[in-house]
């Protein structure tokens, strides 16, 4: 008798339990007890009581929500652009496009940070949006250039036909099909923003936090129980976000190049 | 005219996206201690940066790095390719199980990945070290494998395998000398790209690194740009990354655009 070749995944699959279930339960267990380890809701409580922990969270939601909607307005139409050009050279540009964001976010962040200094522009508050939208925009232009490129032209040509001005076209035909890639480029930004830490500190001279940073700062001075329920938290606002997207799973084994 | 504002536009864009990558590279050519002053043509940065060594603290963070990803690509590429043959070859609710427990670490964001990781090794009361970040770059970098190596078995003939173990071959001779043959440009775009993934991250290694001094560079960059300033010498460091990172990813596209007809861009 030989085994069977789906017993090959039985490594992996022990593994993710171990190293992928376990750990988000074990943050869902200690977000729910005290130091002696006994059931509370105090961690969530205190969330609330928090005055500097809960604007920081809307804060973030805010810059999270700017950024998105920056990225959309700028790269929206160079996704556009691209889609209707020529393959090969859309193609290389796309490329160009992406690079940047396999360079470390660190990196990026500080070369953000020594361009302001360069132009003698101040830190703050627009150098952290700049640096936000600068890491996140090649994740909409991507997902929506291949929708739009995906796109069968026919459509748009017989609205075209049937009288349509090109505002019209774009408003009532390519937009609307496009949709499903604007709302993952939306996710793709706004979930690594929201989670995001460290790059606002550095973008703003440690003069604005940013909830991650919370997160961070609570796991490292020993408040583990207040940092978990804190990382639940974002959890579930990234739960309610992916929740809103209209994702169709069909192509769920193909995602490997969308990153 | 609007041909050409469409591109201008892109171009602009392109313009501002790499501004800053290419500030600091031509800043890494002159020896200012402070980014922007420029005092005359110059390697010595480069030559710092090597001649350092590995004694010193970016040295070892640039070591630590290095091999963390190597360690880390491998171990999820073996994980990851066999896990992709017995999830191909899995159906019904064990396959979904696997397939959306495969999801949760690409979905999650790092800091919940780094976060709960470090909660549970202190939980099990686990010393962090070398060996928690690099297990926590395989449970990061795996997912990935299985991704890149999937589309591979989809095109294999499925025939084949079983026709070698009607011919005598061992489980184990089949794997090697009929399906790995076929699966390797998926293995190798995998390893490729656990690597990349592992050398990039900050947020995780920061939650598993521990407290006796173990850095990457990623960590070693954020300790010290938040001492205040930027060590000269990553300034060659990054354009050297850059470049690498450049090559990289030129061989990962061009490896997919000849493997597949449909052209699809692997980022």
């Amino acid at each position: 008798m030989t085994i069977r070749r789906s017993a090959w995944a039985i490594p992996y699959g022990i593994f993710l339990i171990a190293a992928v279930a376990l750990p988000l339960i074990m943050i869902a267990v200690y977000a729910f007890q005290d130091r002696s380890g006994s059931f509370t809701l105090q961690n969530f409580i205190k969330f609330f009581k928090t005055p500097e922990d809960l604007h920081t969270f809307i804060y973030s939601i805010q810059i999270a929500l700017i950024t998105t909607v920056l990225c959309l307005i700028l790269g929206y139409p160079a996704a556009w652009i691209l889609a209707n050009s020529s393959l090969n050279r859309s193609a290389v540009t796309l490329i160009l496009f992406i690079l940047p964001m396999w360079i470390n976010m660190l990196v990026r962040t500080l070369a953000t940070v020594a361009l302001f200094d360069f132009l003698r522009m101040p830190l703050g508050e627009g150098a952290l949006i700049f640096g936000m939208v600068y890491n996140f925009l090649p994740f909409i232009i991507y997902p929506v250039y291949t929708t739009l490129h995906k796109m069968d032209p026919s459509y748009a040509e017989a609205a075209q036909d049937l009288g349509a001005t090109p505002l019209k076209v774009f408003t009532k035909v390519t937009l609307p099909l496009s949709m499903p890639g604007v709302w993952s480029g939306v996710l793709m930004v706004f979930m690594p923003t929201i989670s995001t830490f460290a790059v606002a500190e550095l973008l703003t001279l440690n003069k604005v936090k940013l909830f991650g940073t919370t997160i961070q700062e609570n796991i490292n001075n020993g408040l583990w129980h207040y940092g978990s329920a804190l990382a639940l938290i974002m959890l579930l606002i990234i739960g309610i976000t992916s929740a809103f997207a209209d994702r169709d799973d069909k192509h769920a084994d193909e995602k490997g190049g969308l990153l | 005219m609007k041909k050409f504002l469409a591109q201008a536009y892109i171009w602009l864009l392109l313009i501002i996206l790499y501004a800053p990558i290419l500030i600091i590279a031509i800043f890494s050519f002159t020896e200012a201690k402070v980014l922007g002053n420029w005092t005359g043509f110059s390697v010595k940065l480069y030559t710092n940066l090597f001649s350092g060594g590995v004694s010193s603290s970016l040295g070892k963070a640039i070591i630590n790095t290095l091999s963390i990803g190597v360690l880390a690509a491998a171990i999820s590429t073996a994980l990851g390719s066999l896990a992709a043959i017995g999830i191909f070859n899995m159906r019904g609710r064990a396959r979904k199980a696997i397939t959306l427990l495969n999801d949760v670490p690409m979905l999650n964001p790092d800091i919940i990945t780094g976060v709960s990781l470090f909660i549970l090794f202190v939980a099990l009361g686990i010393t962090q070290g070398y060996a928690t970040v690099v297990l926590a770059h395989v449970s990061f970098c795996t997912p990935y494998v299985v991704l890149s190596v999937m589309p591979k078995l989809r095109q294999m003939n499925p025939n084949t395998y079983e026709a070698a173990l009607d011919l005598g071959a061992t489980p184990g001779q089949a794997l090697r000398k009929v399906i790995l043959p076929q699966i390797r440009p998926g293995v190798v775009s995998g390893f490729i790209l656990a690597f990349t993934l592992s050398i990039d991250d900050f947020a995780v290694t920061l939650f598993t690194k521990g407290n006796y001094g173990l850095d990457n560079l990623s960590t070693y960059i954020y300790a010290d740009a938040r001492k205040g300033g930027l060590t000269p010498e990553l300034r060659p460091l990054m354009t050297i990354i850059f470049l690498v990172v450049l090559a990289l990813l030129l061989i990962i596209n061009i490896r997919s655009m000849r493997n597949s007809k449909t052209k699809r861009i692997r980022i």
